[in-house]
Parts: structure tokens; sequence; C-alpha cells
């Protein structure tokens, strides 16, 4: 036994400001720990609440019926697409409402675990990354929603449709870039928190869920697509429906999202440290 | 022997700002502060005074492997904060430690159990947030589960378990850890007293059968003595002692006698009379109906001119929720003290039930005015057992007494 222990070498080093060398690899190493807080978070979630999948479905149809009466009835906005007016808001709802809800999770993630923050190590990544995974679930029971208005209005989806994994990915690293900010800036800041319901309401109006972006003039999309949830609904479109895609704003929309992710985990890196003692 | 664990120079200090009294900033408060002084209205910020604190100062020492080591002081001694860097919690401010092979702490028992989840699913959630590998925990299920006695249960929720089963499924998950260091931090105190014998048989097998490395916390010297070899005293955020835990243990008692001036926190009455230290003479085996003993040293301050040559004190004991659940007076005696002595020496019956309290005390005059009163000034626990070594049955009130039964 003694014999073993003299042939390993320093396993762990702690010093002050050690720029982690293995962060990443740590990361890797607590996958597992990163499986069951997403477990943990689902099953509590839809355990907690029995109307809790009922609602997540309730909130987006609502808001598809009355965006459509709203903006197609009432505004007379284009719809370039051969879709009916509510399946093309249904399909921006999809991302939006995945969007917003990974936010609103991924933001208060860090102090909502405070009791495992302060008591155990672990890479601190894994909470806000569990905590988005939860809405994917939500957005799997309104993909299914989805289908079955797809049977109502009799509409055959686009072949696109198999690419839609890739804007769920992009949605995902954008929820995400932003959520990692939100919520180490959480930490320090606690009234921070009251400022979120206002992004997540205000871009519900900015991004086009309620409207094509096309109603949007050529000379303004690229200054547009700065809002990354742009060319995440503007994919989802093509994908469902086989709506035009304007590429060139999407690729605007997709650097943004890397900026944002990569600041996002800079930030959070940062501020990593000092999690336990703030918190 | 070459160590396994290597301490050096290790320090630790937090800013304290002595303005809020917050854990935290408020976006608000640091948005109008800044408004504030773009408008410079003629109060400046010279009110916020900023302090450092070194929870640790130049803290070194090794560990061989195979040593069961207890780290003992008082509270805010540095205990918890040495346990958190070793944990990789928090960062040191300066020093390192460097650690060979995997590291387990145990700071606090059944973290992350989550009331909604079953006793099955709470056995892996917690074994993963402490580090099992899902094939280790399946492992250790059954094991886990004997240990508990939880059996019946093991499908209902936790927030419908009793305290007692909640701490034996938890303790029960921790226990079957495998790694080469543990650490752990006054876990003991909980369950009841059978429980509690349970426990500890469990990390006399983990530390001394199985050859593990452990670093424990406790305040429990009785406990520390049987269960370690080797002691660490901290005093102030610095290391006062390090060897073997006999010698260890004593320096710890020897710090209770020392008596040197503190800063204690003065709400009531002219001081002409200053209590200047309130000490608890055996803040390490209070058990129910046992001995409390307190000793109060105090000085007269003659610039204050008034002088009383006869006066009272009185003790509060507050719970950890703040209420006051136990108040004596040294009038109901008929004693008095004066200014002959500078110390007065209480030795109570411990009636309160096992728990953490907070002591105040304070002088009276003869009218019953306040000379002074010194609020919360020391922190002891009682012990869930009462004298004579039987186990706390877990009854009803926070405080309990015998009376004179026919």
């Amino acid at each position: 036994m003694n014999n073993q222990v003299k042939d390993l070498s320093w396993s762990i080093v702690i010093e002050s400001g050690r720029a982690e060398k293995n962060y990443w690899k740590d990361l890797w190493r607590y996958r597992e720990l990163f499986y069951i807080l997403s477990w943990r978070d689902i099953k509590v979630r839809y355990k907690q609440t029995v109307i809790g999948a009922a609602w997540s479905v309730i909130r987006p149809l609502l808001t598809t019926v009355i965006f459509t009466i709203l903006f197609s009835r009432i505004a007379k906005l284009d719809n370039p697409g051969n879709a009916p007016y509510a399946l093309m808001v249904f399909a921006g709802m999809l991302p939006w409402q995945f969007f917003s809800n990974a936010l609103s999770e991924s933001s208060g993630s860090l102090i909502g675990n405070s009791n495992l923050i302060t008591k155990v190590y672990f890479p601190r990544l894994i909470i806000p990354a569990s905590s988005v995974i939860t809405s994917l679930v939500d957005l799997g029971i309104s993909f299914v929603i989805m289908l079955m208005m797809f049977l109502w209005f009799g509409f055959t989806p686009s072949w696109h449709i198999i690419f839609l994994p890739v804007f769920v990915l992009l949605a995902f690293t954008c929820a995400f870039g932003i959520g990692l900010y939100l919520t180490a800036v959480n930490v320090k800041y606690r009234d921070f928190r009251y400022i979120i319901p206002f992004i997540v309401q205000f871009g519900l109006y900015v991004s086009p869920v309620g409207f094509n972006s096309s109603v949007v003039s050529d000379k303004w999309r690229m200054l547009y697509s700065l809002n990354p949830m742009v060319g995440v609904i503007d994919g989802f479109r093509w994908c469902l429906l086989g709506d035009p895609m304007h590429w060139r704003s999407f690729l605007v929309s997709v650097a943004i999202t890397i900026v944002f992710l990569l600041f996002g985990i800079y930030y959070f890196r940062k501020m990593e440290r000092s999690f336990a003692d703030n918190i | 022997m070459p160590p396994i664990i290597q301490v050096s120079n290790l320090s630790k200090s937090y800013i304290i700002s002595h303005e809020g009294r917050e854990s935290y900033t408020a976006l608000r408060d640091v948005v109008s502060k800044k408004a504030k002084k773009i408008f410079s209205f003629a109060t400046s910020s010279s009110h916020t005074s900023k302090e450092e604190f070194w929870a640790l100062k130049d803290v070194s020492f090794e560990v061989e492997q195979g040593d069961r080591v207890g780290i003992i002081g008082r509270n805010g001694a540095g205990k918890s904060t040495l346990l958190k860097i070793l944990s990789r919690i928090t960062e040191p401010t300066s020093g390192s430690i460097r650690i060979k092979g995997r590291v387990a702490s145990l700071l606090e028992v059944g973290t992350g159990f989550h009331p909604e989840l079953t006793g099955r699913e709470n056995i892996f959630l917690n074994g993963a947030i402490l580090g099992m590998g899902r094939a280790d925990i399946k492992k250790h299920f059954d094991a886990i589960v004997d240990f508990a006695e939880i059996e019946k249960f093991l499908d209902t929720p936790v927030k419908r378990y009793s305290s007692g089963m909640y701490m034996r499924l938890a303790f029960a998950v921790a226990a079957h850890l495998e790694p080469e260091i543990l650490i752990v931090d006054e876990v003991l105190a909980v369950g009841d007293a059978q429980f509690q014998k349970k426990c500890l048989g469990k990390m006399e097998d983990v530390s001394k059968n199985e050859g593990r490395t452990v670093l424990f916390v406790s305040h429990n010297i009785g406990v520390m003595k049987h269960l370690c070899n080797k002691g660490v005293l901290l005093e102030n955020g610095m290391v006062q002692f390090k060897g073997d835990i006999i010698p260890a243990a004593s320096a710890y008692t020897d710090i209770f006698s020392r008596t040197d001036f503190i800063n204690y926190k003065h709400i009531a009455g002219g001081q002409e009379i200053r209590i200047n230290k309130l000490v608890i003479n055996n803040p390490d085996n209070i058990e129910i109906f046992g001995e409390l003993s307190i000793s109060i040293y105090y000085g007269a301050d003659e610039s204050k001119g008034k002088q009383h040559d006869s006066f009272h004190f009185f003790l509060l004991f507050y719970n950890d929720s703040g209420e006051v659940v136990w108040s004596v007076f040294q009038k109901d005696t008929g004693s008095y003290s004066d200014n002959n002595s500078q110390s007065v020496h209480v030795t109570l019956e411990n009636i309160l039930a096992p728990g953490r309290y907070i002591v105040s005390a304070g002088i009276f005059d003869k009218s019953n005015q306040f000379i002074d009163w010194v609020e919360k000034v020391q922190v002891f626990e009682v012990l869930p057992v009462f004298k004579g070594g039987k186990g706390f049955d877990s009854r009803y009130g926070m405080v309990t007494s015998t009376g004179n039964w026919k």
C-alpha cells in the first residue's frame, strides 16, 4: 500500500489563481454528475407540478393564437411561405419558448444550487449546463404539438426537417452563452434577476415570433440579425415549413451566438473562483 | 514516509466591508452609489471602510498516509476555511496544497438531497455529488440501504422521512465512499445515540482498519482523541500546535483558560463596570443535567466617574433561531458582586436540550438599572447525551428539568 503511494505524483495542486489546466478534463470526468443533475431537474420539475407538462404546452399555444389574430388578422402582416399563419407563428414559438425557458432556468441556476457550491467541488459549469437541458424536454413536448398541428392543417413539413437538430443546437448555444453570463452576474448582484423577465418579455416582441423576419426590409436585415434568435427562428421555419432562408443574415446570427458563448464562458470562468465566497 | 498531503504557507483573506451587513451586493446599491458619486452631494462615501480579514495565515503542515488528523480550534479559528480550501471549494489567497490521490469531502451530510426524490434516487444523486461513479454506487447500493436501515422506505420521497431516517441515509452514502483521502466536518453529531455509535464505529473502520487518510473536524475532543492519532490546533487562522493528538487536545483546552481582552459588543448601560471576557469553562462536555461552568471577567472603568459598590450579573441563552430560551439571574440567589474581585464564576445544572446556544451577559446595579450588557459573546454546544452517558431521546421542549416527584 505504501509503495503505491510513493509512485503517485502530486495529483492535485491547490494554489491561488492557478489557471487550472485540468478544468476541461475535470468537466469530462464529472460528466456523470452532469447527467444526474439534469435528470434531477427534469424529474423534480415534472414531479412537483402535475400541470407542469400541460403548462409548457398551454402557454405557447395560447400565445400563438393571440399572435396569429394580432399580426395576421389585425396588422395584416405578410407571410412569404406557403404554410398557414398559425403554423408559422408556432414554428417560431418553438425555439423562442425554448430559449426563454433555458435563459430563465440557467440564469438562476447557481443561486438555486448554492448548497452544492458551498459544500462540494466540481466544475461549476455543470450547473447552468444541466439546467438548460431541462428546457429541451419542454421543447420536445412542444414539438409533438407542432406535429399535431401539421396533421390538423393537413400540411406536409419540408424535408429540411432533418436539419432541425442543428438549429436546436444553435438555440441551445445561444441560451447557454447568455445564461452563463447572467448566472455569474446573479451571484454577485442578487437583484439582477428582476431584469431577466424583462429581457425575455422584450425579446419576444423584438424577435420574429409573431411575424416573419421578411417584413424587415433588406436594408435593416443584417442589423436585425444581430439578435441571434433571428437566425434560429428563421432556421426553424426553413426546416419545418420550407420558408425561404436569408443565409447571409443567418451567418451573422451564428457569429453573434459564438461571441456570446465565448464571452459567457470567459466571464463565468473568471467569476467561478469566488462563487463559494460570494454566494 | 513521504507525505500524502503537503500544506505550505497557506493563507486566505476575506475583504469585509463595514458598510453593509448584507451577504451580497445589490446592483441597485452599486448603481445608486455610482450616481451619488457623479453628483457628489456633500457627504462623500467615507463611511465605507473595508478591512482585510485573514481567515488563515501561513498555515503549513504535512499529513502522512494513513494518518488520522484532527483539526482543532475554536469557532472562527479557521478550521472550516481550511477544509473548504482542501476540498477545492474556495481558493487560497496565497500558498499551496499538494495532494496525492482522490479526495472526498464530507462537509455536510446529505449535500444535494432533494426532498421530492425518493430514497433510492437520492442515493444515486448524493453519490454522484460526492464523486462516486454510477457503477460504484450500484456496487455499494445494498450495503448503503442496509446501513441506513431504510429498506421499507426506499421508494418514498425523502420529504416524508423522519429526520433520523434522513440523517441515517445521508451518512450511509457518505460512509461508502472509497477515496484515498477523506475530509470530514463534524458530521457525527447527527441522529440518535445508537446511530452515532454506529457512525463512529464506521469512521473507525474506515480510518484505522482500511488505512485511509482522514482529516477530521469536530468540537468533541473526546471523539477526536479516540479517532485521531495526529492533531493540528488552529487559533486565529494560525497553526498553534501540530503533533500527536493528546498534546494537541490539551493545548486546545489551554486556550480557554487564557484571559485576554476581547472586543465585545456592549449594548446597554454606561459601562462603569465592563465585562471584559466571558469564558465557558467546559465547552466540550456540556451534557443535559450536566455541569455548565461559566466565568465572567470584569473591571471597573474609573474614568466614568460613577461608582458602584455592589451589583449583580445575569446570563441569557439564545437558541439558533435567536430566541432567549433560558435566563439566569445572580440576584435570585441573594448574592452580589463587588469591585474587590475581578471575576465571577457560576456553575449551572444545564437544562438546555441538545443544540447550539449563544450566551449574553450583563450587569445590573442595585436599583436594577443596566451597567453593562454584552451581546452574544460565546457559542457552545449541548451534546445529545444525558449526564451519565445515556443518549438523548428526542423529547419535546427547548429545556428539560427533573422536578421533585412524589
